[in-house]
């Protein structure tokens, strides 16, 4: 077990996401937002794009953050956080701070993979020294769950409803953690709540590492997903068991599987509980389901192959 | 000791920024901005100034790094024009309800469509309520000293608010013009060092920047919004007569000139009213009373003060070198007329838009207005209330 990682230390300390925001009963996303926290040992700065985490988590004069948070606009919380590393790394050049302080931002997938893409990609490049934090419930959950590039293939969303016609989604995921490494950045990985080991020691090391690092973090959202309330986390461990979210990272290039399931589950075992999917379930739509099938298959395949390429 | 150099109004702003030496900038590039981003990154790979460049990916990511920079807690300073000012307009609102004192140059350019790199005003006008300060410069002096002078009235403690430093694109940023530096350490000692206000880097006192604030509050802070900017007039004044003991330079909210006898006159910003003003002496000269008003604090718009300044005049012409489109008359015409709005006597009121996109601005133009404006005043009669002017029919 990493240093500092065990239950018994982990729960000495503070939580700095406080209890009483409003995100709804069961959102994965403040789970990942505080297992992220509490697996630092650094003080955070944190920017937080609009979106469900934001909006329900400062409100008037209340905030949930128990650390410096700034929401600046939904696409540029990557931009917002360069600006305030920059001038930490300006004061502390000029002598006027000495601390140590880490920097972090968090965006939902539309914040990231869509709307934010171009200035997540400005900041890795520019080489500040921020890790980048994308929480994926899979479409755009505060304005009423409409289709967003995370959302899977399939998948019923208020913009893409499956109809007569249209069965939900009709294009693939977009795979932002390679495109976030194809930036050559020195950290990428993705990361599962139910595995939160896992995450925080991942959030540890690109903590560790100097330079722009990236994360993507799976975070059911039961609404847009209609998902029992208290399935959160079972569904992120399926999404992982399934091969539809693999755990992995990429380190300097290298590719590495943090976890490989004993038995690969089939992706129905994934999609069945979330009301998103029912509609696939018809006979006519055994397609969509191989599709998706083979398309976590290939993709599994892929990186497996990608790891033993550097295996030494 | 004040420094006598021949150079661009570019070269003028950068120059004053060097001297301010701020935290942090944001650059990108926009035609006829670049240039001056372009001297100040100079200034950094020289190790002339301490500041942190931020090579943005675009100018949206530029105003948004100055917001999260400026939160930080330091000076923080970027630049545009034109397109590069259109992109950043969500975020220009975002930095002013912050109250983040960010400054930034505007070197002023036509907008698309048709795509145009020339001077004209359409890009800070569509800025104008944006909650920004705007101080317009006439030249690059104006500019510089300017520049100089934004930092002390965005830091103010009573307003913490960004400011845009505008003048002509072309005409001032790349015409060379005779003008006086001061001293480095003058300049220093003038804008003093920044005093952070609930800065994000104050890891012991957490702050969070940027809630929602739905119906129950939000028109509060919107009201306390406006109540600054009325403070920030006495501040642009207090700062003026600080930096004129500094440099011999009077500064004011407007600048008048022959204004006080006059009978017809016009309200002009920036380069063209230095072309206007031989007019006026001209037309002096010929036993006219001419006059003119050139605004320099166009945001928050001085009413009061200018409705005074105007109102003893027969006929008075607005020249806007902007459009307000949807049937209305040019921006800075709707704040004349909004400030002589309260007085019973006072001048008939007329606009023409001219130097769109770059077209020059001649002193027939001039001529051909206060010619108008003789008229107007003579027989009392209006034959149009706006006009384009120089402009092929
Ligand atoms: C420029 C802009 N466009 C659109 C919106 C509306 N908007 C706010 S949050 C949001 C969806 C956020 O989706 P995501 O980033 O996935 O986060 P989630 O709410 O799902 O956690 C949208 C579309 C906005 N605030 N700003
Ligand atoms: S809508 Fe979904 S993502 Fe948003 S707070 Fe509710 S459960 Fe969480
Ligand atoms: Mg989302």
């Amino acid at each position: 077990m990493p240093k500092g990682l065990t239950l018994r230390e982990l729960s000495k300390k503070e939580v700095l996401l406080s209890s009483g925001h409003r995100m709804c009963a069961g959102c994965g996303a403040p789970t990942v937002v505080k297992m992220v926290l509490l697996a630092s040992d650094y003080p955070i700065i944190a920017a937080n794009a609009t979106g469900c985490l934001e909006v329900s988590t400062c409100i008037s004069d209340y905030t949930a953050w128990k650390i410096p948070w700034i929401h600046n606009a939904f696409e540029n919380a990557a931009a917002t956080i360069s600006g305030v590393e920059t001038m930490y790394r300006s004061l502390k050049k000029q002598g006027k701070i000495d601390k140590e302080i880490k920097f972090i931002a968090f965006g939902g997938d539309g914040g990231t993979y869509d709307i934010g893409l171009q200035s997540l990609s400005g900041a890795m490049e520019r080489g500040h020294d921020m890790l980048y934090i994308c929480y994926d419930n899979g479409a755009y959950m505060n304005t009423g769950i409409q289709r967003s590039s995370a959302t899977p293939f399939g998948a019923d969303t208020t913009t893409r409803p499956a109809g007569s016609v249209v069965q939900g989604k009709t294009e693939q995921r977009k795979n932002l953690t390679k495109i976030m490494a194809a930036h050559n950045i020195p950290y990428a990985a993705q990361a599962s709540p139910s595995h939160w080991m896992d995450l925080m020691r991942k959030v540890r090391k690109a903590l560790e590492i100097n330079g722009p690092k990236f994360m993507n973090i799976i975070a059911p959202c039961n609404r847009g997903w209609r998902s029992r309330t208290d399935d959160a986390i079972l569904l992120s461990r399926l999404a992982v068991e399934t091969c539809y979210w693999p755990l992995y990272e990429i380190e300097n290039g290298i590719t590495k599987i943090t976890f490989k399931p004993k038995e690969k589950k089939p992706v129905v075992d994934f999609l069945k509980p979330q009301g998103r999917f029912k509609h696939l379930f018809k006979p006519d739509n055994e397609g969509i389901l191989n599709r998706l099938q083979a398309e976590i298959d290939r993709e599994w395949g892929r990186l497996q192959k990608e790891e033993t390429c550097y295996a030494s | 000791m004040a420094k006598v150099v021949a150079v661009t109004g570019n070269e003028a702003v950068a120059v004053a920024l060097r001297q301010v030496n701020p935290d942090v900038c944001a650059a990108y590039p926009i035609t006829p901005q670049s240039d001056m981003m372009q001297r100040f990154s100079g200034f950094i790979s020289d190790g002339r100034v301490k500041t942190e460049l931020i090579l943005v990916e675009s100018e949206h990511s530029a105003m948004s790094s100055c917001v999260g920079a400026s939160a930080a807690g330091g000076r923080v300073i970027t630049a545009t024009s034109s397109q590069g000012l259109a992109l950043m307009w969500e975020i220009l609102y975002i930095a002013s309800g912050t109250r983040l004192p960010i400054v930034m140059p505007v070197v002023n350019r036509a907008l698309s469509a048709p795509l145009n790199i020339h001077g004209d005003h359409s890009d800070a006008m569509g800025a104008r309520d944006t909650g920004w300060i705007q101080l317009w410069s006439e030249n690059a002096q104006e500019a510089y000293d300017n520049a100089i002078q934004a930092f002390r009235i965005a830091e103010h403690m009573d307003i913490r608010l960004p400011i845009m430093v505008c003048m002509d694109g072309f005409i001032i940023s790349h015409s060379i013009e005779r003008i006086e530096y001061l001293e480095d350490e003058e300049v220093k000692n003038f804008v003093g060092e920044f005093r952070q206000l609930n800065p994000l880097l104050d890891i012991e006192h957490p702050v969070s920047y940027g809630p929602l604030i739905l119906t129950d509050y939000y028109m509060e802070y919107r009201k306390a919004q406006d109540e600054v900017e009325s403070k920030v007039a006495k501040v642009v004044l207090e700062v003026a007569q600080d930096f004129e003991k500094l440099s011999g330079r009077k500064y004011d909210l407007f600048e008048t000139y022959r204004l006080d006898d006059a009978e017809i006159g016009l309200v002009i910003l920036n380069s063209a009213a230095g072309t206007s003003k031989d007019v006026v002496d001209e037309f002096r000269s010929r036993g006219i009373k001419a006059g003119l008003l050139k605004p320099r604090l166009y945001r928050p718009f001085p009413y009061k003060e200018t409705g005074e300044a105007l109102k003893h005049l027969k006929a008075l012409c607005v020249l806007d070198r902007a459009d307000a489109f949807g049937g209305s008359f040019g921006p800075v015409y709707l704040d004349i007329a909004t400030s002589l709005y309260p007085y019973k006597e006072k001048p008939a009121l007329i606009n023409k838009i001219y130097g769109l996109g770059g077209r020059d601005y001649m002193p027939e133009h001039a001529e051909f207005v206060l010619d108008e404006l003789v008229d107007i005043a003579q027989t009392g009669t209006v034959k149009s209330y706006k006009e384009y002017i120089g402009v092929r029919e």
